[in-house]
């Protein structure tokens, strides 16, 4: 292991990093200058989370959203077209909107009034004629729009990086797995809507710590997480003896960590022995009504499949974004020590008041800050921060070693990486992915892979 | 003016015995007697804090997320409630493991209304959280209470929605009571 901390021109990370062995320096989690690469080499180009197109269903609507520690604008226009802006005017660099969302007809600047059409493009400008002399080149400062942009299934993803590969090509093997996470539970594509607002919290830790081990860590479910389960506390209230899994028959299955090392995605989930979709598993129990929902909308996803091999992981999309399970979250870097947790809640865009009422309560009283659950993650996230900062405490590696060498493969899922289910193979493939993004110099050297 | 004098009495008597019971409330929740705090909760309670928007001007009335269909930071009944007492109370609650320092500060105390045996009470609150060595939280915000006479623990909170003056929230969780 080498403590020597890389300067900005040389952007070897390899030895910080090494996964064969499972040995990762704390440098990566607490370096400033690490950090700084970081917002340019991995969020400056990968293809990032910006929301739902439910959040902006009308012409005219905007969402605040955020790429890294930037600032962005969700717009539908007028035309109805779907941008994404940099929140910044081009004049002085003011924030262009500062409401959290709603519906405009322009974005004016509150500090001299340049104002922007829905589709970016700059229409006002006071005193073009007599400061100006109409010689300001409007259609050369509209707002800052990303290089790319992509609407894949409901969800809106975009880089800033124009030679990133297409969205489909980025996600790889796993995009069939990002499909299912918006997909409705009777398996219709982009089946989902949005609950509003945002949850969005600050996290005093490295974006890694939550970013790298959500859905990657189920190590530390037993101990993280046993005061909410010895308090009895899931969708089924006690009425389940406090376990948080649903009661029905399951098939055959093995829970397993899948990894594609390759791209730096990640989930977990089942790997199970046949084709097709299961029999529905009760998990609703003590809101009457819900199951006969959910039941009804399983056998229509069972017809849609019937015959088909699915496996059942949702997970991670490097590097900052884990999907799946009613429930998206985003880990956005606010320096390096402070994360800036976003938290969005989905549910069937055709369900009953029933259910989403039922869904929507218990998102709050599971996850995010206030979560019963959730809340106890945030406080070993934050610690093991400043307990990694200081001069001795760096020298010593992280443990990545669970599961090394034990890594399989299966034919029904190719391409995928599998492992045993409380292993961290799948915070390996995120910190594999991470590395080649540090050092690549371009896109050219990220895709395609080299095998 | 003898029944005005004699109305106004019993309104600052009422209004009192209300000041104290949110006071008795503070300190059980600060001296962390939680299972006693449990007790002045109504069975069909509704616990509501929701998240705050930043919205134009004119549009004040969608700055607080709706109970009805959007999300908050927290929408529950006593069910929750007491499985959040019952967690604290495992030892094993990482994020009040150990607990932390929690000082409720409660002021502006105004009777909106009486209605039979229900109050609808105002108030403002200032919730100082100080944790393991260096932590500090500050959640500042409104309470608007319903309080239903009780045999007896006096009142019982039948309705609580605090408006919590933040957007973004600044704590990583909550796992204090309003």
């Amino acid at each position: 292991m080498v403590e020597i901390v890389p300067s900005r021109n040389d952007r070897s990370l390899r030895s910080l990093v090494d996964l064969e062995h499972g040995l990762v320096s704390r440098e990566i989690y607490v370096n400033e200058e690490i950090y700084q690469q970081e917002l340019e080499q991995v969020f400056g180009r990968a293809w990032l989370f910006i929301g739902h197109e439910s959040q902006i269903p009308n012409p005219g609507d905007f969402v605040q959203s955020r790429m890294g520690e930037e600032h962005v604008l969700l717009v539908r226009d007028r035309k109805n077209q779907i941008h994404v802006f940099l929140n910044t005017c081009r004049h002085r660099g003011m924030k262009v909107c500062r409401y959290d969302d709603g519906n405009t007809l322009l974005f004016t600047c509150t500090f001299h009034g340049w104002s922007y059409d829905t589709d970016g493009r700059l229409v006002g400008v006071p005193n073009f004629d007599n400061a100006y002399h109409r010689e300001l080149d409007k259609s050369a400062w509209g707002l800052h729009e990303v290089a790319q942009m992509t609407n894949y299934y409901g969800s809106i993803w975009a880089t800033w990086d124009p030679k990133a590969p297409r969205f489909e090509d980025y996600l790889g093997v796993w995009g069939p797995s990002v499909r299912r996470s918006f997909e409705g539970s009777d398996g219709s594509d982009n089946g989902l809507e949005l609950f509003n607002p945002v949850q969005k919290w600050r996290l005093p830790t490295n974006w890694k710590f939550p970013g790298f081990s959500f859905l990657g860590d189920h190590a530390h479910g037993a101990t993280t997480h046993r005061s909410t389960t010895v308090a009895a506390y899931g969708p089924q209230g006690e009425a389940n003896g406090g376990d948080r899994h649903g009661m029905g028959e399951r098939w055959p299955s093995t829970e397993e960590e899948f990894a594609v090392p390759e791209l730096g995605h990640s989930g977990h989930g089942r790997l199970y022995e046949k084709p097709g979709v299961g029999p529905y598993v009760n998990t609703w129990q003590t809101v009457p009504g819900v199951d006969d929902y959910y039941r009804e909308m399983h056998a229509k996803k069972a017809q849609k499949y019937d015959g088909q091999y699915l496996h059942g992981a949702s997970g991670c999309v490097f590097p900052n974004v884990i999907c799946g399970g009613t429930r998206i979250l985003v880990w956005h870097p606010q320096g390096v020590g402070m994360t800036e947790s976003w938290r969005l809640y989905t549910v069937d865009r055709g369900a009953p008041k029933l259910v989403k009422d039922a869904v929507r309560r218990y998102a709050m009283r599971y996850c995010g800050p206030g979560g019963m659950t959730e809340a106890d993650d945030m406080e070993n996230w934050n610690y093991a921060y400043p307990a990694s900062l200081g001069m001795m405490a760096r020298r010593l590696p992280y443990n990545f070693q669970n599961g090394v060498g034990h890594a399989h493969t299966d034919d029904r899922v190719p391409g995928i990486t599998l492992n045993y289910r409380i292993g961290e193979e799948n915070q390996r493939a995120r910190l594999k992915r991470w590395v080649e993004f540090m050092e690549a110099g371009s896109w050219d050297e990220l895709f395609p892979v080299k095998k | 003016m003898a029944v005005d004098t004699q109305a106004a009495l019993e309104q600052l008597l009422l209004l009192h015995e209300i000041e104290r019971f949110l006071y008795r409330e503070a300190e059980l929740l600060d001296e962390r007697r939680f299972s006693e705090w449990i007790e002045l909760i109504a069975d069909d309670i509704h616990y509501h804090v929701p998240q705050r928007r930043n919205v134009k001007f004119g549009e004040q009335a969608r700055e607080n997320s709706d109970p009805e269909s959007e999300i908050s930071w927290f929408d529950e009944g006593k069910a929750t409630l007491a499985g959040r007492v019952r967690q604290i109370n495992t030892g094993l609650h990482w994020a009040e493991e150990p607990l932390s320092r929690v000082c409720h500060m409660v002021s502006n105390v105004e009777l909106l209304a009486v209605e039979g045996d229900e109050v609808k009470v105002k108030s403002r609150f200032l919730v100082y959280r100080n944790r393991l060595q260096d932590e500090v939280d500050l959640f500042v915000g409104k309470r608007e209470d319903t309080l239903r006479r009780d045999a007896e623990t006096g009142w019982k909170i039948a309705k609580r929605t605090v408006i919590l003056d933040q957007n973004v929230l600044l704590a990583k969780n909550i796992t204090v009571f309003f």
